[in-house]
């Protein structure tokens, strides 16, 4: 959305190819209920993708925070309409959020497993938590959080699991990617070891 | 059991209640050990003591036992194989390991509060949640078709149905016996005649009578018929006496 485009002045704009192109994609935007990828939405108009991107940037100036109750956003991989945050109470007093709502520790573990290590299976998810994994993997799948991903090797191989785009939408990632680093979260396992040995070390004595 | 322990009232994820009823559930094998965040237990407990007024060493005791044994059984189900594995190494490596193990659940974890964090940031973000969109259809194409046949076939479905005549109930049936004598007299004044000459003129209803009252006359034996084939002229005509032989006294 941060495009050259913005500085291009509306009154050039009205009236042209890009503008119509542009009402064609805010009604597909309109009538999914998924992000639609630059890609997707080129295939539906019959255009190209760097006009689509063109348009995209006009829609996003169109549909910002302050200037309309409806937001164009980046989000899962693609473009899609949310709520301005303005909005939010009469939202929320109107509105449930069945997806996260009640998302326990446990839940959000294993999410955390799922996003950075997937596709996992269940075994290796209780493998790390320390605790079996069956309910909490079946209320992420219900939730349509995370989804299957093909089996490990080998007959019978454990189901394997991934995050979904839902997931990347709902806590407002436009690639898993831009989850934090791995190494700069937690310990490292020296440390743990150091301490480890401390607490060993005061027990002998 | 030490009433510390037995009233320890839990709220875990796998189970909502006493200590007691727990440990009996794993005991009977209701339960798996696996589902269960001993963490979580051992937290209650240690909540427990925190709002008594001293500490109950008998109970202390007793939970510690009850949590080693209740670890032990969940270890060896969760980790089969790798206990044996990790027996086999040496107490440093085994420590490495175990370092190792818990540094990558300690990431895991705060990525997951990282998650949490993040939920309540975007908790202002509403968008639409719908189903699936709908998968797309297979066009059927159809051979080009002509309108009129189509009109033609559904005309013969639209046409209402033949009316049903009621015509029969209102027939007179002249009497058999009218026609028995009419016979009766023709034969006397000549041996053979055609059936279809006697009725012409008459009515489908009067004829039908009339060769019901033949029948009638073939089988009391006062007749003789013969017919060429089939739908050819019925000829009437008078039988032929058999001849009964007599009875004599010679023949007795």
């Amino acid at each position: 959305m941060d495009r050259p485009l913005r500085l291009i002045s509306r009154d050039t704009i009205a009236g042209s190819p890009i503008d119509a192109l542009a009402r064609t994609i805010e009604a597909l935007l309109v009538i999914t209920s998924q992000p639609l990828s630059v890609e997707q939405l080129a295939e539906a108009t019959e255009d190209d993708a760097e006009r689509i991107e063109t348009a995209l940037g006009l829609l996003g100036e169109r549909y910002r925070e302050g200037r309309s109750g409806i937001v164009l956003e980046r989000a899962a991989g693609g473009y899609a309409f949310r709520a301005a945050r303005e909005a939010a109470d009469a939202c929320g007093r109107l509105f449930e959020r069945p997806v996260e709502r009640g998302l326990s520790q446990a839940a959000l573990e294993t999410l955390a497993i799922v996003a950075y290590m997937g596709p996992v299976s269940r075994p290796e998810i209780a493998r790390i938590r320390g605790v079996a994994a069956d309910s909490t993997v079946a209320s992420l799948v219900e939730r349509g959080l995370i989804a299957e991903a093909g089996r490990e090797a080998g007959s019978g191989g454990a189901v394997r699991y991934r995050a979904t785009p839902l997931f990347e939408r709902v806590f407002g990632l436009d690639t898993l990617a831009e989850l934090p680093r791995l190494d700069d979260l937690g310990e490292d396992a020296a440390a743990i070891r150091e301490r480890l040995l401390e607490v060993a070390g005061a027990r002998a004595s | 059991m030490a009433s510390a322990v037995r009233d320890l009232e839990l709220d875990l994820d796998a189970f909502e209640g006493p200590f007691d009823l727990l440990l009996t559930l794993v005991l009977k094998e209701q339960l798996e050990p696996a589902e269960i965040d001993v963490a979580g237990i051992v937290v209650a407990f240690v909540d427990g003591l925190a709002a008594r007024d001293r500490i109950d060493l008998d109970a202390c005791g007793e939970f510690l036992v009850l949590v080693a044994a209740l670890l032990e059984i969940k270890a060896r189900q969760l980790f089969p194989d790798e206990g044996a594995e990790l027996s086999e190494l040496e107490p440093e490596e085994a420590a490495e390991e175990l370092a190792r193990r818990l540094a990558e659940y300690r990431r895991m974890k705060d990525a997951a509060g990282w998650l949490r964090e993040r939920l309540t940031a975007e908790r202002d973000r509403w968008f639409r949640l719908g189903p699936a969109p709908l998968a797309p259809r297979v066009e059927r194409r159809l051979a080009p078709q002509d309108p009129a046949s189509l009109a033609a076939a559904l005309a013969g479905l639209a046409a209402p149905p033949p009316k049903v005549s009621l015509s029969h109930m209102a027939l007179r049936f002249p009497p058999v016996a009218q026609f028995l004598e009419r016979f009766r007299a023709v034969l006397r004044r000549r041996r053979v005649f055609d059936f279809d000459g006697e009725v012409v003129g008459l009515s489908r209803v009067e004829q039908a009578v009339a060769f019901l009252a033949l029948l009638e006359l073939r089988k009391s034996g006062e007749v003789a018929l013969a017919q060429a084939g089939p739908f050819s002229p019925i000829r009437v005509s008078c039988p032929v006496k058999e001849r009964i032989p007599q009875w004599t006294v010679r023949s007795a």
